[in-house]
């Protein structure tokens, strides 16, 4: 039995089946993050381990014990909220001491532990102030220790960095994986950045409309999706709808064009699917070097490293490739190309 | 800003110095403190009493009760009661004078409707148990359906701006629902609590209309008293009803000074 498990949660709010058959078990000491887009449930679930709301259906254990019924003030979970979350008559300090306060930790005790978590932010010259005169980044970072210091059993936090600038953002999400490491706190992470959820969990479940899509590592779910849903949430991704043409080879035809497929081995013959893309894999050349999907360059922004090239295939539909901008120098709108990729590359679904 | 300051000085500076320097001279034009002196004494000072317990209590009262009203509506209760709520209170707050005194009549009076009907049904005569509604209880109880309202329209802006997160938060930490009001609900609450009961404080300390209707003028309050002076109904000199409105002055500006000085302790954390 897992340290925290969450077994088949059923949430409705009137008519909307806000959470439908909810299932997970999550590891002590695990950073597992609930990615889906907004209105999908993450909020809901959240809130019905934190214990706001109450399952119609179905139950939370910790630690295999049924909290389902437990209110929230003995749950012993540190939440962190989306924003805004700080108590505006305390001062940073008092903010983080509350916790400790309501459980009548002695005020030496308290002061060192206080100590310890602004270290542990690195906001040590903050704590008298209020929160109106912290930043955005500040207070979701007062708000961390103030979740922490109870020493919570787990760690909640919904969308904590949304409300904040792009590279504060990145550099706060690296701090809240570090501090976790560190303390190896278990963590349930809500975001609907994807980019976000790759880059610090340990693993991921992808929520749509209140069921869960796929749960897996980071990488497993960016490699291998296992519905078109999470091929398309997660990433970008180039879907081609074609018809698997020899299933010992490997071969989907795509609008009359051959595409090399391992993963269609095994399939039989005629069967309709969805061939999957990562635009990173795409190889883009002139035309008249080799075989391919041709097309027209009819778009190309540069991202940094790589630039993104959209191409629209004269079967029809479109395909996005990431090249590395030096290369992309070569291509200009409105260029004729031929795309490839690697048989091994590409992912492939039944439809 | 010129016209701002036109206005304020018409309307508010100089009646109000007029007042102050009249309430200082004789009719031979003399300076005196006689009339000022005069204030603190027998039924004029009962009148400053009298009108400080009525206004001190139906504030407390409407502000209590009308913060508990408007926190429900808020926070709870079908989606249709709030504005509702708002509706009924914008008319009930306005709803003074005549038409008030003869509605309250009509209800709790000597052959008052709700009297009856329990004298009727129950057996109990609210009368025979000392009850009227000419009395301070009465006149109270009639101030309070505007002093309620008022305070559910001025506290509701405060209580909307209360956020979810800081009980969901202090749960979270362990906070029982009392622990959560005694450190964060009310701290964070309380300026605007004082600064609405102040103005419930004001509204009825000025109210004229109302208890000169419901009593016939014979409640002795400030502003009853000085109604008497202007419309010389009482042997008396303009300079006394001068005096008085001074005095009204006075006691608006320290419940006024009382307030930035609580509101400054309670208010550090606010911009
Ligand atoms: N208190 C509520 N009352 C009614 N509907 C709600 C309530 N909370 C959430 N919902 C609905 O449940 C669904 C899931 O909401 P939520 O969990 O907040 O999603 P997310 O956090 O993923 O954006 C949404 O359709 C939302 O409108
Ligand atoms: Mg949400």
């Amino acid at each position: 039995m897992a340290y925290l498990e969450i077994v088949g949660i059923r949430k409705t709010f009137g008519e909307v089946v806000a959470l439908d058959e909810v299932t997970l078990s999550i590891e002590r000491g695990e950073f597992f993050t609930l990615l889906g887009p907004s209105g999908c449930g993450k909020t809901t679930l959240l809130r019905i381990v934190a214990g706001f709301e109450t399952p119609d259906r179905g139950s939370v254990q910790l630690e295999g014990e049924e909290i389902t019924e437990v209110p929230p003030n003995r749950r012993n979970m540190g939440m962190v909220f989306q924003a805004y979350s700080l108590f505006p008559n305390m001062t940073a300090e008092e903010n983080v001491e509350f916790g400790l306060r309501v459980r009548g930790w002695p005020a030496a005790e308290r002061a060192r532990r206080v100590a310890e978590l602004f270290d542990l932010i690195g906001l040590s010259a903050a704590r008298k102030r209020y929160p109106f005169q912290l930043s955005g980044g500040e207070q979701q970072r007062v708000a961390l220790a103030r979740a922490l210091a109870i020493e919570p059993k787990v760690l909640l936090l919904d969308e904590p960095l949304s409300a904040l600038d792009a590279k504060i953002r990145v550099q706060l999400r690296e701090e809240i994986r570090a501090i976790q490491k560190r303390l190896g706190i278990t963590t349930l992470y809500v975001t609907h950045d994807q980019e976000e959820a790759m880059a610090i969990s340990d693993r991921v479940a992808v929520l749509s409309h209140g069921r869960i899509e796929q749960i897996g590592p980071p990488a497993e779910i960016y490699e291998n999706p296992l519905t078109p849903f999470v091929a398309s949430f997660v990433g970008t991704m180039n879907r081609l709808e074609g018809t698997v043409q020899d299933g010992r080879e490997g071969l989907v035809n795509y609008r009359g064009i051959q595409l090399r497929v391992n993963a269609a081995r095994g399939r039989d013959p005629g069967t309709r699917v969805f061939v999957f893309i990562r635009p990173e894999v795409v190889e883009v050349r002139l035309v008249g070097e080799g075989d391919g999907l041709k097309g027209r360059i009819f778009s190309q922004s540069f991202m940094g490293p790589v630039t993104r090239l959209r191409i629209a295939l004269d079967q029809g539909g479109e395909l996005i490739a990431d090249i590395p901008s030096a290369r992309a120098k070569a291509l200009t709108m409105g260029m004729e190309v031929i795309a490839t990729f690697p048989p091994d590359a590409a992912g492939i679904l039944n439809i | 800003m010129v016209p701002f300051f036109a206005y304020v000085g018409a309307f508010l500076l100089l009646p109000s110095a007029a007042v102050l320097v009249g309430a200082f001279r004789d009719p031979e034009g003399h300076w005196t403190l006689r009339y000022i002196a005069a204030i603190f004494e027998g039924q004029y000072l009962r009148a400053f009493l009298n009108s400080v317990e009525i206004s001190a209590v139906t504030a407390l009262g409407g502000g209590i009760f009308g913060f508990l009203v408007a926190y429900a509506a808020v926070t709870g209760g079908p989606r249709w009661v709030r504005p509702a709520l708002t509706t009924f209170s914008g008319v009930a707050a306005n709803f003074a004078g005549v038409p008030l005194a003869f509605a309250f009549i009509a209800t709790l009076g000597t052959t008052g409707l709700i009297t009856q009907l329990l004298r009727s049904l129950f057996g109990l005569d609210l009368y025979a148990h000392g009850f009227t509604l000419f009395s301070f209880t009465g006149l109270s109880l009639t101030y309070l359906y505007f002093q309620l309202p008022l305070m559910i329209l001025i506290i509701t802006p405060a209580i909307d701006g209360m956020r979810r997160e800081w009980w969901e938060a202090a749960a979270n930490l362990g906070a029982t629902d009392l622990q959560y009001w005694r450190y964060i609900g009310l701290p964070v609450l309380l300026p605007s609590l004082l600064g609405a009961m102040v103005l419930l404080f004001g509204n009825a300390f000025a109210a004229y209309a109302t208890p000169y209707a419901l009593t016939s003028g014979v409640v002795n309050l400030v502003t009853m008293q000085i109604g008497n002076v202007l419309q010389g109904n009482v042997l008396s000199d303009p300079q006394l009803g001068q005096a008085l409105a001074v005095g009204m002055i006075v006691v608006i500006s320290f419940s006024m000074s009382l307030y930035t000085f609580l509101q400054r302790r309670t208010a550090r954390w606010l911009r």
